[in-house]
């Protein structure tokens, strides 16, 4: 393969993977602020959560690494229930100050909690030996780890989209994301709706955070370090919307890794100026309603 | 705007003419100083003889309230939420390191204006395109210019030191005339007169017209358009003026630090300020003074037991102020607090 092809190969290929870590995390993000308007700053710390959880699964308790991803989602699903029921159900209708601020007070106690038992040290995991190693295709490899998480990815990515399409639930997640006051008129529980739409999401979170162990590490700060990532996707796809949110991680995606593989000094400011350049021309973002 | 109810004709006209008197004898007074107001600046120069080995933090302190008071203009006045003001603070203290290291400028009040006017360029020109936005794309544009900001600072290392930052920041004695001393002394009286005056300043700001239509603006921006206020033009302006008193407190803290590093233009930065005006409260100007001392004084005694416990008890607080001003009974209390003493609060 010419050296021009191999390098938009690797960013395609990577800028893939990162996209997916993005849209995994983000399309809960996404959803919840379309349905309710609550800007969650808290919900790096869902992944946060997640990823430690995975870890204290497959070091501690022995599960196998892909049950333990599904524990992580379950769990954290369930424990975003309450604090949804018990904080942010304050939060609806207030005003985007005190959501920003309640979500950030929350962060900050779950970072501190997770310091105090974990420590500030890196964590790594131990992955199956069939997701290590390489995947041949061609005269290319290919991480075979990479390729599972963008294989996850798609895999969501259908299923939401079903989730969404075809099912009732899905209907009137849409329908209450339109017009919230009509929906309820025609007797969808909308508060309900959130709960799971919630619950759904925050678990995700929690699998998005397993999946970048191996990829990113994992410290308390992953909290807010790869927030401002979650909020650009969102802000950069619309809120609201699966479609937008998958719009907004394989732009910002694929951009964050070009220009971290051409520009090696000033690669990490790309994924800003691409950002704030759509900002500029849809402040809404690409799949959002004015 | 709490003060236009009483000036609506809604009731009869007999009701209104002692209602308007009322409102209007309000609007003329509320500039006036209360009493009650020397308070801070009493217990500021209280604390200079009191607790003489702590005047390192006491500077620190007086630097948050200033950043604290520039957030306060734009927040609590004309209703900005911004979670990028350590753009400012951070302009202001490289102009005024860069000033020093670079230009062997070392005068200190000379600098603090340098600092004032680079922010300020800053912040109009951030200011143009930001501030039409709102909601999340807001919030996001704000987080992103601080971080675009740090990233500028990292790829022109060779000219901003990168994250090992500017060391080596020594400014000239004030007025010629007095040095530093290892306790901070000197820095905290500094501190203190450079706060003083940018608090008269905003105080004037604040209760001109142009602090009411701001204030305008923050309570119902769709009247503002309709009476004809240029609504765009006089948020730019705030936002400008917000960001040079911010870049002041930057500078004073590269000069009393004698160190800065790209860590000031950092999330933390950010939200810390955010925390400590909303801890004691925006829109009355005193928020500040409250929110930045109880912050920096918990932070320096939590943060000595453990780090974690500190940022757990920040958390905590904040959760708490949030519910409390949500809170119908007690939410009212504090307003009420609020208003008691200055008739300042909006």
């Amino acid at each position: 393969m010419p050296p021009v092809a191999n390098t938009i190969v690797s960013i395609l290929f990577d800028g893939l993977a990162w996209a997916m870590f993005l849209f995994i995390i983000s399309v809960g993000l996404s959803v919840t602020m379309g349905l309710m308007g609550v800007v969650n700053l808290a919900h790096g710390a869902f992944a946060m959560a997640g990823g430690y959880l995975v870890i204290t699964a497959t070091a501690s308790w022995g599960v196998p690494f892909l049950p333990s991803l599904l524990i992580a989602f379950v769990a954290v699903g369930l424990v975003s229930v309450l604090l949804e029921r018990s904080l942010y159900s304050q939060l609806y209708g207030a005003s985007e100050l005190d959501q920003v601020l309640l979500t950030i007070g929350l962060t900050f106690m779950v970072i501190a909690v997770y310091t105090y038992f974990y420590g500030p040290q890196p964590q790594s995991i131990h992955v199956p030996s069939y997701l290590l190693g390489e995947l041949h295709l061609g005269d290319r490899s290919f991480p075979t780890y990479r390729v599972f998480l963008i294989a996850v990815g798609a895999a969501l990515v259908a299923a939401l989209w079903y989730g969404f399409e075809g099912t009732k639930i899905g209907a009137m997640i849409r329908a209450a994301v339109d017009n919230r006051r009509m929906a309820q008129s025609v007797g969808i529980n909308v508060d309900r709706l959130f709960t799971i739409t919630f619950a759904v999401g925050s678990g995700l979170a929690a699998l998005g955070g397993g999946l970048a162990i191996q990829l990113l590490g994992l410290t308390p700060s992953f909290a807010v370090i790869y927030l401002v990532f979650f909020l650009l996707v969102v802000a950069v796809g619309g809120s609201g919307s699966i479609w937008g949110t998958l719009a907004g991680a394989l732009v910002l995606g694929i951009s964050d890794t070009a220009g971290k593989y051409l520009f090696a000094d000033a690669g990490s400011f790309v994924i800003y100026a691409v950002a704030v350049l759509i900002l500029l021309v849809r402040p809404a973002g690409l799949y959002g309603r004015e | 705007m709490d003060a236009s109810r009483p000036l609506a004709p809604a009731a009869g006209r007999d009701e209104s003419g002692a209602a308007r008197t009322r409102a209007l004898s309000f609007l003329a007074r509320r500039d006036r100083y209360h009493v009650a107001e020397a308070l801070p600046w009493i217990a500021a120069l209280a604390a200079f003889f009191i607790f003489p080995n702590q005047m390192i933090l006491g500077g620190q302190t007086l630097i948050m309230i200033l950043f604290a008071l520039s957030l306060d203009l734009i927040l609590g006045y004309a209703g900005i939420v911004t979670l990028g003001h350590a753009a400012y603070f951070g302009l202001g203290a490289y102009a005024a390191a860069l000033l020093i290291t670079d230009l062997h400028w070392s005068e200190p009040i000379s600098g603090l204006a340098c600092a004032a006017v680079v922010a300020a360029i800053g912040g109009f020109f951030s200011g143009l395109i930001l501030l039409r936005y709102r909601g999340l794309a807001l919030l996001v544009l704000t987080l992103s210019t601080t971080i675009m900001l740090q990233q500028l600072g990292n790829l022109f290392r060779d000219f901003t030191g990168g994250y090992d930052g500017i060391p080596g920041i020594n400014i000239s004695p004030l007025f010629g005339r007095f040095d530093y001393d290892l306790y901070g002394h000197t820095y905290y009286l500094y501190c203190l007169g450079v706060l003083f005056i940018a608090f008269y300043v905003v105080r004037r700001i604040v209760y001109s017209p142009f602090g009411q239509a701001l204030v305008g603006i923050r309570e119902n921006v769709a009247r503002m358009h309709a009476l004809g206020s240029p609504v765009h033009w006089r948020l730019v302006i705030a936002y400008t003026i917000s960001a040079a008193f911010a870049g002041i407190a930057g500078a004073l803290f590269a000069q009393t630090n004698t160190l800065v590093t790209l860590g000031v233009f950092d999330f933390d930065q950010s939200a810390a300020v955010l925390m400590m005006l909303i801890l004691g409260g925006a829109g009355w100007l005193y928020g500040g003074f409250v929110g930045a001392t109880l912050y920096m004084v918990l932070q320096n005694e939590l943060a000595k037991m453990s780090p974690e416990f500190w940022q757990f008890g920040i958390g905590a607080i904040l959760i708490a102020v949030v519910l409390a001003n949500r809170h119908r009974v007690f939410g009212k209390l504090v307003r009420r607090v609020r208003a008691l003493g200055f008739g300042a609060k909006p």
